[in-house]
């Protein structure tokens, strides 16, 4: 445990030249999120016509549209994961090998690997959340037990982005690659997490759906705290929710990682 | 021509036959192309829930539903034919193995582009066309053999359109090496061809007719199917396929040319 702590500044700092000496690709993959912009272009236009009511009463019209897509567009970059995609690559060619010799728990340094991109994505956010305090801080929640609220938040909503790709990710030690599995839970995650449209703005029988899915946790709520749809205590309970689902898909993650590397055969390679 | 003819035949045999090793995937692939159906219909439904027939300027639901369609199609074309080809240049030209296809004797960018297809992606052109006649049938009439020529013409453009825009940016690869994931970055920017055209305004309004003509690609078609096309942008249309086209293939000749190989 100790031995891990201490390899922790070390791996960040390999992952921080790595995101560096990579950066074009970085930023490919960043401007590769557009969708929130779609989506924000069609709502505003759909809002000028008439404001959309939703669920709670609450109107959107295009200030509030704005600040709902600009908040999502943040949140994906900060919360991003592409760890799946990373231990198919590996299975597949064998590198995972390379992996398990070193002293530490895979899991903890393919952490380490999306830790490190976080400055690089922060610096991407960053121009957008000045946009967004320019442009629309009337829609932004003006008490701070809410701010103080949305660190956990996010936090959160890291480890259910993080562990849900492991989770699916290890499925690729049991059939030969589980990147269709991914596929599909990424177009479920779009539907049903907020990226498209407000969880608010659903019909009353798939937002049901939508609050018991892990999806919601990882944009949607981040995104519902920051333009202060919900109230202190309400959030609260929600955050609560959201690092239980956390809590979930870690252990999910390690048992199905413990009993998969045992199938791992380092093929190719 | 004919030898052209000949090697097009052979490569989609090739493809065919890896279709048809990995049968699972017309399954899987099936399943997927619903699901991504859904999430491209799915706000649609919400937007227009509950509300008066326009909430879109001048689109309503079904007709709004029709460009969603060749959304699916189009994208379907992209990712069957076009991504799987020209995603293997980049790494050709990472790896330096652009040499092997540049000794064959026949020209480079035919033999990269028919390279490999998916041709499972046929389940989504299935889709979209069932999207059509869901949208038709809910609309209550069907679209005139004018309407349905006139957008088969512009599927031609809007295909070689596409096809265009993505040699212009593959050739980016000879510049700037290490873009593995340019092919995502494409279909994001493909992804606003979702929406009628008429939700952007201002310079998107411009961008998205005249830089990356994403208005010509789904819009128009669907506008042709509805039978309310203005023959005048078809010609436009045309002119700006050819252009694209004439511009691509141009810096590709020029890109080809920066190509230095790679330590083998």
């Amino acid at each position: 445990m100790t031995r891990t702590l201490r390899a922790l500044p070390t791996l960040l700092k390999i992952g921080i030249a790595e995101a560096i000496a990579y950066r074009a690709e970085m930023l490919v993959w960043v401007l590769s999120t557009t969708m929130p912009f779609v989506m924000w272009v069609m709502w505003s236009a759909v809002a000028q016509v008439s404001p959309v009511v939703g669920q709670s009463g609450r109107a959107y019209g295009s200030a509030a549209f704005s600040a709902y897509f600009l908040c999502t567009f943040m949140v994906r970059q900060i919360v991003a994961s592409w760890a799946s995609w990373e231990m198919n690559f590996e299975v597949r060619q064998g590198t995972l090998a390379m992996r398990l010799l070193r002293p530490i728990h895979p899991v903890i340094s393919y952490a380490m690997g999306h830790l490190a991109a976080l400055p690089l994505r922060f610096a991407v956010a960053t121009p957008v959340a000045v946009a967004l305090v320019l442009t629309a801080a009337a829609e932004l929640p003006h008490d701070p037990r809410i701010w103080a609220l949305w660190v956990p938040c996010m936090v959160g909503a890291w480890l259910v982005a993080f562990f849900s790709n492991i989770a699916v990710g290890t499925l690729c030690f049991f059939m030969e690659s589980s990147l269709k599995v991914m596929e599909v839970w990424l177009a479920c995650l779009m539907v049903f997490s907020g990226y498209l449209i407000p969880l608010d703005l659903f019909p009353p029988a798939l937002r049901v759906v939508a609050e018991l899915l892990p999806f919601r946790y990882q944009i949607g709520l981040p995104v519902e705290v920051m333009t202060g749809r919900y109230a202190f205590a309400e959030a609260a309970r929600l955050v609560a929710i959201q690092w239980a689902w956390a809590a979930g898909l870690i252990v999910l993650s390690f048992a199905l990682w413990r009993t998969g590397v045992k199938r791992f055969q380092a093929y190719g390679g | 021509m004919g030898r052209y003819l000949t090697l097009l035949t052979l490569q989609l045999r090739t493809s065919a036959l890896l279709a048809a090793q990995y049968r699972w995937d017309f399954l899987i692939d099936g399943c997927i192309s619903l699901v991504w159906a859904a999430t491209a219909i799915a706000p649609l439904l919400i937007v227009y829930a509950g509300r008066s027939s326009q909430a879109i300027p001048g689109w309503s639901m079904n007709e709004a539903l029709v460009v969603t369609g060749w959304f699916i199609l189009l994208q379907a074309i992209l990712d069957g034919a076009i991504n799987p080809g020209l995603a293997a240049v980049v790494d050709h030209i990472r790896k330096g193995t652009l040499d092997f296809v540049l000794l064959k004797p026949a020209d480079a960018q035919f033999l990269v582009s028919t390279s490999r297809f998916q041709l499972w992606r046929i389940v989504s052109v299935g889709t979209g066309v069932a999207v059509f006649a869901v949208a038709f049938h809910r609309l209550g009439r069907w679209p005139s053999l004018l309407g349905v020529a006139q957008a088969l013409l512009l599927l031609c453009v809007a295909t070689m359109v596409l096809y265009s825009m993505w040699i212009l940016i593959v050739s980016t690869a000879f510049y700037v090496v290490k873009v593995d994931n340019l092919t995502y970055m494409f279909s994001s920017i493909f992804d606003a061809a979702r929406w009628p055209s008429s939700v952007f305004r201002g310079l998107l309004k411009l961008v998205f007719t005249f830089v990356i003509p994403l208005a010509l690609m789904t819009t128009y078609p669907a506008e042709a199917l509805l039978g309310r096309l203005e023959p005048v942008t078809l010609l436009y249309a045309l002119l700006a396929s050819a252009g694209f086209a004439t511009a691509s293939r141009t810096v590709w000749l020029l890109s080809l040319r920066r190509y230095s190989s790679a330590g083998g």
